[in-house]
């Protein structure tokens, strides 16, 4: 975000110095492997799975019924009865989540002015057993029985406006689509609109819950989801064995502010800062040119003003499909050389979340940063041939994390990376200190 | 920003595929004739349903150019998407094969997405809702592509050879205004040289005429369909579902002239607020789409003094209509009393995440031509809406700044200014 100079900014001693930096104070994590950042990480860090036989539905006829279901969710305790009826599940997931990241960065909207708060998610498919539901009412009874929340629980701008509804957030909202790469979007033009001074402070991350019914089989045809009945065996990216992905349910959202909002407050933490982002498309099927990753990963680089030798990890979308994998081990091998990074893909333990899915990486590389740890990828034991690639398996590697690059890729073509970096203070804030 | 390195993103090609004729100019002809192109329903059988008018867009695939396979396997929003894209870049004169694909981007809105085809596709699955367990057997190979709307956005990059960013963006009602604040966003930032930007949906669909028959959102006006769309007029009784798609090229502004661009008009101002107030509903102090008209005209370095034109939102529904002229009372003073105020949904319906962009298309047209749309089916003043809305007649008038509002579910209000391009004299 070097590219967009925004207004300077007045620093706590009163020179005026460059852009604005974007800082992460808080996180908010629901995934099928824990709810709430705390049991997240432990259960990530422990490489404890959330991705088993489907319960919540028979799924036994289906010729995939494994998937990352989260299970233990109270909606009753978390949300009122109001918004019970008008809301699906991915909703109430993205309604707690962002309560719990406003809470983890001590954030009251009421502290700053009216328009200074945003929200910008990613979405990917919407509410989708909300629909199916008011589908089967449809036209199954018929159309006077179709619920008065339909006009807004499944269009994929939902999460944005019933957050923004939730906490008072009128700045600037938006909502991006562009399937698993829409979470790194969003936070790149949250990043963005703080450094030009539109917000100072904002929610941003993604969710999505597909694991009905309808949401199971409409992915089917794609032949992308592993049809193993085994749960470990389901989702082996980069694996000789690599046969497809499981899907998931869940994401995460995260509190960004202006490194100078964060300081005037006093914020209890700041996990790191989004230093760079890019994301281009994938040339037409035939055209024979390869995929644009190595260009989205390059242009993250380049905006973040980070050699590749400062990556530390690489949080990799690793979708578990040979040929997929191998373009991606080629781009990390292209921009980084053969095995030069660690690389890993906890996502392993949650299944693919959708647009939930970057947002969860973005948190995870956040928590790598803040205890010097890198998650290992579960499932995955023996490589496939190809490109080599340093992943991460088996424990946690202790080692400090300075920058972090997380790769998203959208089935379609879209690739989108984003490098998240090591908070420093910047000296012109020097003059802020923080309660003893 | 600011000095030599500022750059400005114009619009050098506009496709559009609206109800009431193919492309640009058939949309421009109906605008300014103050003719209406709302029906009774015929995509779907209207018969269950409360609301049974709608605009519709006479659409042939194969005289677009698309495949029989695009035609039998897209979804309807695709296809517009489609033919706006290939429309507008024709347009532009652009050789896309020329542009480093890598500077190419792509910004799609779309409220609904491909919800009509994920509609006949339950049918299909589920027995016309008789099982909840649907049978995977009887989906199509397509249906992944309508389950994630970002089909769209791929498909435009495609047509355009965009290999830069690229993104659908879905704001519901606002989103072909902010996918166009979007966009130009990318071109003023410099992440891309071109940028394919514009809306598209098609939901005229059983479950989405259902789902606005639940909250009386839209009009039931069906014994007379034409007259069925009546923005701030006060036997209004909401809004008339549309379908439609706008696409533009826009390009950095040095770039256009150096290639002898026809250049239509800059996207110079855009911002977007929330008014955390309801899912579904307005207030009546219009305050948060105040703040973003002010914001918008402020990027745009314009005032209420310079605007000869307000496209707005005038979706035709009580709420709409009565919280937008509080906005623009509050956000221009006196001055929302002289600058004409118009709504084109009179005409074309409200097509939910296209109009947006629709609604931009008329306004670089009306920079273009001189001439202001009017308000179709205006007949009875509202005391709650006494601005001057451009009664069915459009006005002759050279227009050099235009701001166009929206309003979405979810509490978007979304704003945009377009202005007459700089003679090519200045430009670098």
């Amino acid at each position: 975000m070097t590219v967009t100079a925004g207004p300077a900014v007045e620093g706590a001693d009163g020179r005026r110095t460059g852009p604005a930096r974007a800082v992460v104070t808080g996180v908010g994590v629901v995934a099928p492997n824990g709810i709430g950042t705390a049991e997240f990480w432990a259960a990530t860090l422990a490489a404890r799975s959330g991705i088993g036989l489907l319960q919540r539905f028979d799924a036994s006829a289906y010729p995939v019924c494994v998937g990352g279901e989260v299970l233990d969710f109270d909606d009753a305790a978390l949300l009122s009865q109001r918004l019970l009826p008008q809301t699906d599940r991915m909703t109430r997931y993205a309604l707690a989540a962002a309560d719990w990241a406003l809470a983890d960065a001590g954030l009251d909207p009421a502290g700053l002015g009216e328009y200074d708060l945003g929200v910008l998610t990613a979405g990917a498919c919407g509410g989708f057993e909300f629909g199916q539901r008011e589908l089967q009412k449809l036209w199954g009874t018929g159309p006077e029985r179709v619920s008065s929340y339909q006009s807004f629980a499944w269009f994929y701008a939902v999460n944005t406006g019933q957050i923004s509804i939730r906490h008072g957030l009128r700045g600037h909202t938006s909502v991006f689509v562009s399937e698993q790469a829409g979470a790194l979007d969003a936070a790149a033009d949250t990043a963005r609109l703080l450094r030009t001074g539109t917000l100072r402070a904002a929610l941003t991350g993604g969710f999505d819950a597909p694991l009905c019914p309808w949401g199971l089989v409409v992915q089917l045809p794609g032949g992308l989801l592993s049809t193993s009945r085994d749960p470990e065996r389901a989702y082996l990216p980069f694996d000789a064995d690599a046969a497809g992905y499981a899907a998931g349910e869940g994401g995460a959202l995260l509190v960004v502010e202006r490194e100078d909002t964060a300081l005037r407050r006093n914020a209890a933490g700041i996990y790191g800062r989004i230093a760079g982002h890019a994301s281009t498309f994938d040339p037409r099927p035939g055209s024979g040119r390869p995929p644009a990753l190595a260009g989205a990963i390059r242009g993250a680089l380049r905006e973040a003003r980070t050699d590749p030798a400062d990556i530390d990890v690489v949080f990799a979308d690793a979708l578990g499909v040979p040929d997929r994998d191998r373009e991606e081990a080629a781009a990390l091998a292209e921009v980084f050389g053969p095995a030069a990074v660690p690389v890993t893909a906890p996502k392993t333990l949650t299944g693919r979340l959708y647009a939930g899915g970057a947002a969860l990486d973005m948190a995870t590389a956040l928590l790598s940063m803040r205890d010097s740890v890198i998650p290992p990828t579960a499932g995955t034991r023996a490589p496939a041939p190809g490109p080599g690639i340093d992943l991460v398996l088996g424990e946690p590697r202790e080692t400090p994390v300075r920058n972090a690059l997380v790769v998203a890729r959208g089935a379609g073509g879209f690739n989108s990376a984003i490098v998240l970096s090591r908070y420093v203070r910047s000296p012109h804030h020097r003059a802020v200190t923080r309660p003893a | 920003m600011g000095g030599d390195a500022e750059r400005r993103a114009v619009i050098t090609g506009i496709g559009v595929r609206a109800p009431g004729g193919v492309g640009t100019e058939a949309f421009w002809r109906l605008l300014v004739s103050g003719r209406t192109a709302t029906r009774t329903m015929s995509l779907i059988d209207p018969a269950p349903f409360r609301s049974r008018v709608a605009a519709e867009i006479d659409f042939d695939p194969a005289a677009e150019g698309l495949s029989p396979e695009q035609a039998a396997t897209y979804d309807r929003a695709t296809q517009l998407a489609l033919a706006a894209t290939r429309e507008a870049v024709a347009s532009s004169g652009l050789d896309t094969g020329r542009q480093d694909p890598a500077r190419v981007g792509v910004s799609i809105g779309t409220a609904v997405g491909c919800t009509a085809s994920l509609d006949q596709d339950y049918q299909r699955v589920s027995d016309f809702g008789s099982h909840w367990l649907v049978d995977h057997t009887a989906t199509v190979a397509q249906v992944f592509d309508y389950f994630v709307p970002s089909s769209i956005g791929r498909d435009v990059a495609w047509e355009a050879g965009a290999e830069g960013p690229v993104t659908v963006i879905s704001t519901g009602c606002t989103s072909g205004l902010d996918a166009v604040g979007y966009g130009a966003g990318l071109v003023r930032d410099g992440r891309a040289d071109v940028v394919v930007c514009g809306a598209t949906d098609a939901p005229i669909s059983p479950i989405t005429v259902a789902c606005f028959d639940a909250i009386k959102a839209t009009s039931a006006n069906n014994g007379d369909p034409a007259h069925a769309s009546r923005p701030f007029d006060r036997n209004r009784d909401g809004f008339v579902l549309g379908e439609g798609a706008a696409v533009f090229v826009i390009e950095e502004l040095a770039a256009a002239y150096r290639r002898g661009a026809r250049v239509y008009a800059e996207v110079r101002g855009f911002a977007t607020r929330s008014n955390a107030y309801h899912m579904t509903g307005l207030t009546r102090h219009g305050r948060e789409m105040a703040e973003a008209i002010r914001a918008a005209m402020r990027q745009a370095r314009r005032d209420g003094a310079d605007l000869d034109y307000i496209n707005a939102h005038g979706s035709g529904t009580r709420q709409n209509d009565r919280h937008e002229t509080a906005a623009f009372k509050r956000s221009l003073g006196r001055r929302a009393y002289e600058v004409p105020v118009s709504s084109i949904k009179s005409m074309i319906g409200h097509s939910l995440g296209a109009i947006g962009s629709l609604e931009l298309a008329a306004c670089a047209l009306a920079i273009e031509y001189g001439v202001i749309p009017p308000t179709a089916n205006y007949e009875e003043p509202d005391p709650e809406c006494d601005l001057d809305y451009v009664p069915n007649t459009a006005r002759e008038q050279r227009v050099d700044t235009v701001l166009s509002v929206g309003s979405g579910f979810g509490g978007f209000q979304s704003a945009a200014v377009l202005c007459r391009p700089p003679a090519k004299a200045v430009a670098p």
